[in-house]
């Protein structure tokens, strides 16, 4: 057998370059899942879209806004929003399925970029993530929502939510890295709806109940969800509190506070699988 | 590698986790292109010691090194040179089998074009050439078995470490695995496997280590050791409760060994050295002592048996 057989190197640069082809194959290894599964991707992309929609038509009739507007036009960037932080599922369902079926622990005995593994999968997520607003924002528009403040506001709008979800994809590794039931997934399943509700997506805070309405408004999906409202030029929920008056350094603060205490605790969690 | 190098040294290595010693001084050396059967029930440390060896797990104190690299220090290198296959078939499940093979080529930086040429090459030895392109969800269990081990074996590493990969097979997946590793050998692959089958060993292994609470307590050929754990037995079921005590004397008696009994299965059983010869002396003699039996069976030990043998011999050398 004649092989080209690449000897490890040592040097740095050379170790980055290796961590980055190796990130790309892991991810072209997700591009060949959607491949793979045409069906399943289209059905997950549009099942955002499909709480959009129903929201928007089922619901929206019934909803007034407090600052006055369309409901789609507050609508949308919630749901955007809302998505971002959905994602910590499949994030995690990613994870804890290659951990269980041994593939992590057949990367790990592979002489390749330790990093890469993290590497492929925050890209994966990165570019599904992408597609997922695309599809959205193709739905949103036919319903009517538009941005008011320019493309390069709705641009640095797209930036908070991709933010957000890359805050998700470090808290989805940890916890898919820490629970390796099956179960576990279902209970995610399950709690990433309150935690998606219990926020500004749909409604105002001010018309819950106060200490939900608390809680909503510290959600960190209400901080990016006014923040990118703000940027589009979409009607807000009109909060006086501070939280409500500086959405746009929460939007930035929130993601950056989950990512300094998930990324760590992710990578820590990695290495501590020898041990 | 110097030719007195063994593929596979494990020295005094240790492992702890909260109050388990899962590892509590385990040797074992394995010389290059042989099988080596590490044997072992549920919980005794064999997953642990292939873990480390495949630089998966770090261990708290000992060394190891696999084709001459330690694992710790040099695990990068040793990584080149070892395939793991461990206990679930680790493959995606999504991708076919080719994008398996691939996918893995290139993780060991092969070049696409060798990576491409590699699983086609493995898939046709693996008999999965027909299968190839079908997503991995679509296989039997021994067809994911095949390309698990087809995964592990991608750089041809000299060393190759199958934790329990026969576990949860229906025979003739089984069969099927056990052919690819005789294969194997035969090229020249140092195969070390795990298992909690006797059998398995003595059909695969050249030697084999008995491990039990974290340390290899018995080691030898399959042959050495059975002769070593007394030979096979003989069990008679009786018809009869009542005669329980004149056939356990007839059987000490033929086989020259302390006969057990069990008397809620009305059970004989006794170790004998040259099984059939007892055998034939034991029928007439049970008939002419008037005793009925309802079954009379010669049969290996059992792994039960091996380690109430081998962990009795340890606590009687330790008092």
């Amino acid at each position: 057998m004649t092989m080209t057989l690449t000897a490890p190197s040592r040097s740095p640069l050379a170790r980055l370059r290796w961590a980055f082809t190796d990130g790309w194959t892991i991810t072209r290894r997700d591009l060949t899942h959607w491949a793979n599964q045409p069906v399943q991707f289209v059905v997950n992309l549009l099942f955002s879209v499909m709480v959009l929609l129903m929201f928007g038509f089922l619901f929206g009739g019934a909803m007034s806004v407090p600052g006055g507007g369309g409901y789609q036009d507050f609508l949308v960037p919630g749901v955007l929003a809302l998505t971002m932080v959905f994602g910590v599922e499949a994030t995690f369902t990613a994870v804890s399925t290659d951990a269980q079926r041994g593939v992590t622990d057949r990367f790990r005995s592979l002489p390749m970029a330790p990093s890469a593994v993290v590497l492929g999968r925050c890209t994966a997520d990165l570019l599904n993530a992408v597609l997922t607003l695309a599809a959205l924002v193709v739905a949103g528009l036919l319903m009517g929502w538009r941005w008011h403040n320019g493309f390069a506001a709705a641009l640095a709008a797209f930036g908070l939510l991709l933010l957000l979800r890359l805050a998700m994809l470090w808290l989805g590794i940890y916890l898919g890295l820490v629970t390796r039931s099956p179960e576990a997934v279902m209970a995610l399943q399950i709690l990433v709806w309150p935690l998606g509700f219990l926020s500004n997506a749909f409604v105002a805070p001010s018309t819950m109940p106060g200490w939900l309405g608390t809680i909503a408004e510290w959600n960190p999906l209400s901080a990016t969800a006014a923040a990118t409202r703000e940027l589009f030029g979409n009607p807000g929920w009109g909060g006086e509190g501070w939280l409500a008056q500086h959405p746009l350094l929460l939007a930035l603060l929130w993601p950056a506070v989950l990512t300094a205490v998930f990324c760590p605790l992710a990578i820590r969690r990695y290495r501590n699988l020898s041990r | 590698m110097p030719a007195e190098e063994p593929a596979v040294l494990a020295e005094n290595l240790r492992k702890r986790y909260g109050d388990t010693r899962a590892l509590d001084g385990f040797d074992l050396t394995v010389a290059p292109g042989t099988v080596h059967g590490l044997l072992g029930p549920n919980g005794a440390g064999k997953t642990t010691a292939v873990r480390v060896l495949a630089t998966l797990l770090r261990p708290d104190s000992g060394t190891a090194r696999v084709a001459g690299f330690d694992v710790v220090r040099q695990a990068g290198q040793a990584r080149y040179r070892l395939g793991l296959v461990g206990q679930h078939a680790a493959v995606d499940e999504l991708l076919s089998g080719r994008q398996n093979l691939e996918m893995f080529g290139r993780l060991y930086h092969l070049s696409a074009a060798d990576a491409r040429r590699r699983a086609g090459e493995l898939l046709e030895r693996f008999r999965l050439a027909g299968t190839g392109g079908k997503p991995v969800t679509q296989y039997s269990g021994g067809m994911r078995r095949r390309l698990d081990l087809a995964a592990g074996l991608i750089l041809a590493p000299p060393v190759l470490f199958l934790d329990e990969p026969t576990t949860g097979l229906d025979p003739r997946a089984r069969n099927e695995v056990w052919d690819a590793v005789r294969r194997l050998a035969a090229s020249g692959t140092t195969v070390l496997l795990t298992t909690q089958y006797l059998e398995e060993a003595d059909q695969l292994a050249d030697r084999v280590s008995v491990i039990d609470h974290g340390r290899a307590i018995a080691e030898g050929t399959p042959d050495e050791l059975k002769h070593r754990l007394g030979a096979d037995r003989i069990d008679v079921v009786l018809h009869s409760l009542a005669d329980l005590p004149a056939a356990s004397a007839l059987l000490a008696r033929i086989a020259g060994a302390e006969a057990e009994t069990d008397p809620d299965r009305r059970l004989v059983s006794v170790p004998v050295r040259d099984r059939m010869a007892a055998l034939g002396e034991l029928v007439p003699a049970l008939a002419s002592a008037g005793i009925t039996a309802e079954d009379v069976a010669l049969r290996r030990p059992t792994l039960d048996e091996v380690f109430l043998h081998l962990t009795a011999e340890q606590k009687e050398a330790v008092a």
